[in-house]
């Protein structure tokens, strides 16, 4: 590159107002998303009185109350574990089943395996609210209304789908001969599974328990429908309470707030994978 | 890389079979069940075949929603798209600023959907909210509780906000897979920047972004919580997408009939154009392979 003085010197010349033009934008857009989470922030950090009657920036007392109404009432905290516990047991059955189908989409053509992808894409396309009242008869019906597992197993309506896509994608970065290696030297499908194939995917397996996390923590129409006390996630805790008690904004932005935490915990993990994770994905 | 033919795929196949099979088609089939009936409470139910259908396709209420769910889902694919490609473009490459602009990118996109309606109904208020109090104090007439424009616009911004990380995540994982050899032959033909725009970047990207396509038109389609809990579909019937409407109707006035004969009609609209994608999609692959 330094040999050829030309197109170097003609670069560097364009890029530093390329640059800071890029800088720019990225910025703008960055303050775009932070103003509104900063709003909100904040506003967990008044009192009521503070955010009805004057109009600031900072708060001006400084108050932790709103948190602590939070984190010492169990019919807000238990939110969070319900919350947990689904997103969890959603995240581990949806890799579970999803792990051995997207090996078989990568590797190996069978009767009808086009038609029986677009299917399983298909219930990634079906909006929940379709399907709220089918699963609230489905799993009353069963009794599982109002558990952990309901909830789970309904969000792999759209997170098993999601699992197979990303998955297969990753697998098929992954050479054939590697696998038939492994065959020869003797190893039985479920040894090279468990011990080679899924650490060598151990990157696919991060984004795609990330995405799964992701869409099960957001949800909030099917988890809402499916539970009434004992499995009542946050987000529908937030809903009722806000109903309830009026204008408790103080407390509502904290609860906010608290939600946005393990989101951010999560992705600050798996920051490296994500790109990656699309970039190798089918399509 | 070709696959080879192996039935036996199936019994790999099957867990997946089994779990959809409970959580799809099963609920599916009570949902083409009351389609077809009619129920006055406590189990009783006749036939009335397509009763439904028919009056759902003359009453003004589906087509209306359908026809607002049509222009939401276009406006943000053209804004959110663009500016999903842009921001990309411009973020870090590497190093300590490219993980922060990820992370702080993906926020808004692991904050849960009420929570996200809930930040800009804050936000727009115009007595507590930062948005609204600014735009007020600048003389703006801006509420968008009343004003059914005000309401659109702040359901856009609150979308844009909340899914263009998505798009530009998808765009930055397209970018960063392109090989530098590309750029080192495009500098040495002295290519201008929209050139290596056009020619190397977005034919490279093309596959991330149909997913960032499919995947944000699907979503919006289906959108739910945050127009709900923003303005709970109005003002009057102003922001009532498809599933605001749907759900109105089972859970709320619990219409079965109506509601299910509903859900099967937005289903296969979702499916058809979806199809439409992944058929596009399909041949592009297809025809690059061949090249």
């Amino acid at each position: 590159m330094s040999k050829n003085r030309h197109p170097t010197k003609k670069s560097g010349s364009t890029s530093i107002p390329r640059a800071r033009i890029g800088a720019l934008v990225i910025t703008l857009y960055l303050v775009f998303l932070l103003v509104p989470i900063y709003w909100l922030i904040i506003m967990s950090f008044k009192s009521n009185s503070e955010i009805l009657s004057t109009f600031t920036l900072f708060p001006d007392n400084f108050t932790l109350k709103n948190y602590s109404t939070i984190l010492t009432d169990p019919s807000w905290y238990m939110g969070y574990v319900n919350s947990f516990i689904y997103v969890s047991l959603n995240t581990v059955i949806s890799l579970l089943v999803a792990l051995p189908a997207a090996y078989a989409f990568s590797r190996y053509r069978f009767f009808g395996d086009n038609h029986l992808f677009f299917w399983l894409l298909t219930n990634r396309m079906a909006p929940p609210a379709v399907f709220a009242l089918p699963f609230f008869q489905l799993y009353s019906s069963v009794s599982l209304f109002d558990t952990h597992i309901a909830v789970a197993l309904a969000h792999c309506l759209f997170n098993v789908p999601l699992a197979v896509w990303i998955l297969e994608g990753f697998m098929r970065g992954v050479p054939r001969e590697i696998d038939e290696t492994a065959f020869i030297d003797g190893y039985g499908f479920t040894r090279f599974f468990t011990k080679i194939f899924i650490p060598m995917i151990a990157p696919g397996i991060g984004v795609t328990a990330f995405f799964c996390f992701m869409f099960s923590w957001v949800e909030l129409l099917l988890s809402r429908t499916l539970t009434s006390v004992d499995a009542k996630p946050i987000t529908a805790i937030m809903t009722r309470t806000v109903s309830a008690s009026g204008l408790d904004w103080g407390v509502l932005a904290a609860a906010g707030v608290l939600t946005i935490i393990p989101g951010a915990i999560v992705i600050y993990f798996v920051r490296n994978h994500i790109a990656k994770g699309f970039a190798l994905g089918r399509v | 890389m070709e696959k080879t033919v192996n039935q036996r795929a199936w019994l790999l196949v099957l867990p997946v079979l089994v779990l959809v099979a409970f959580s799809s088609i099963i609920p599916m089939m009570t949902v083409v069940n009351y389609s077809f009936q009619d129920s006055f409470g406590e189990n009783i139910f006749f036939w009335v075949g397509l009763e439904w259908y028919q009056e759902l396709l003359r009453s003004e209420r589906l087509w209306d929603a359908l026809g607002r769910q049509l222009l939401f889902s276009f406006i943000i694919l053209m804004i959110e798209i663009p500016l999903g490609i842009l921001v990309a473009l411009s973020m870090p490459k590497k190093g300590i600023s490219a993980s922060i602009c990820l992370v702080l990118m993906s926020l808004p996109l692991l904050i849960p959907y009420n929570v996200v309606g809930t930040i800009w109904q804050v936000f727009g208020r115009a007595d507590i909210g930062l948005l609204g109090r600014t735009l007020s104090d600048l003389g703006i007439s801006y509420n968008y509780s009343q004003n059914a424009f005000d309401a659109w616009v702040t359901v856009i911004i609150m979308d844009v906000w909340h899914w263009t990380s998505l798009v530009a995540l998808l765009a930055y994982a397209g970018l960063r897979s392109i090989p530098k050899p590309y750029y080192q032959a495009a500098m040495i033909d002295q290519a201008s920047r929209w050139n290596v725009f056009r020619y190397i970047e977005l034919p490279k990207m093309r596959g991330v972004l149909m997913i960032a396509i499919l995947l944000r038109f699907m979503d919006s389609f289906m959108i739910y919580t945050e127009p709900f809990v923003l303005t709970g579909g109005g003002p009057g019937n102003a922001t009532t997408f498809l599933s605001i409407d749907l759900v109105k109707m089972a859970l709320g006035q619990f219409d079965l009939g109506p509601a299910a004969a509903f859900s099967l009609m937005y289903f296969l609209v979702i499916l058809l154009i979806s199809y439409v994608f992944y058929t596009v999609m399909i041949t592009i692959d297809k025809d690059e392979a061949k090249q």
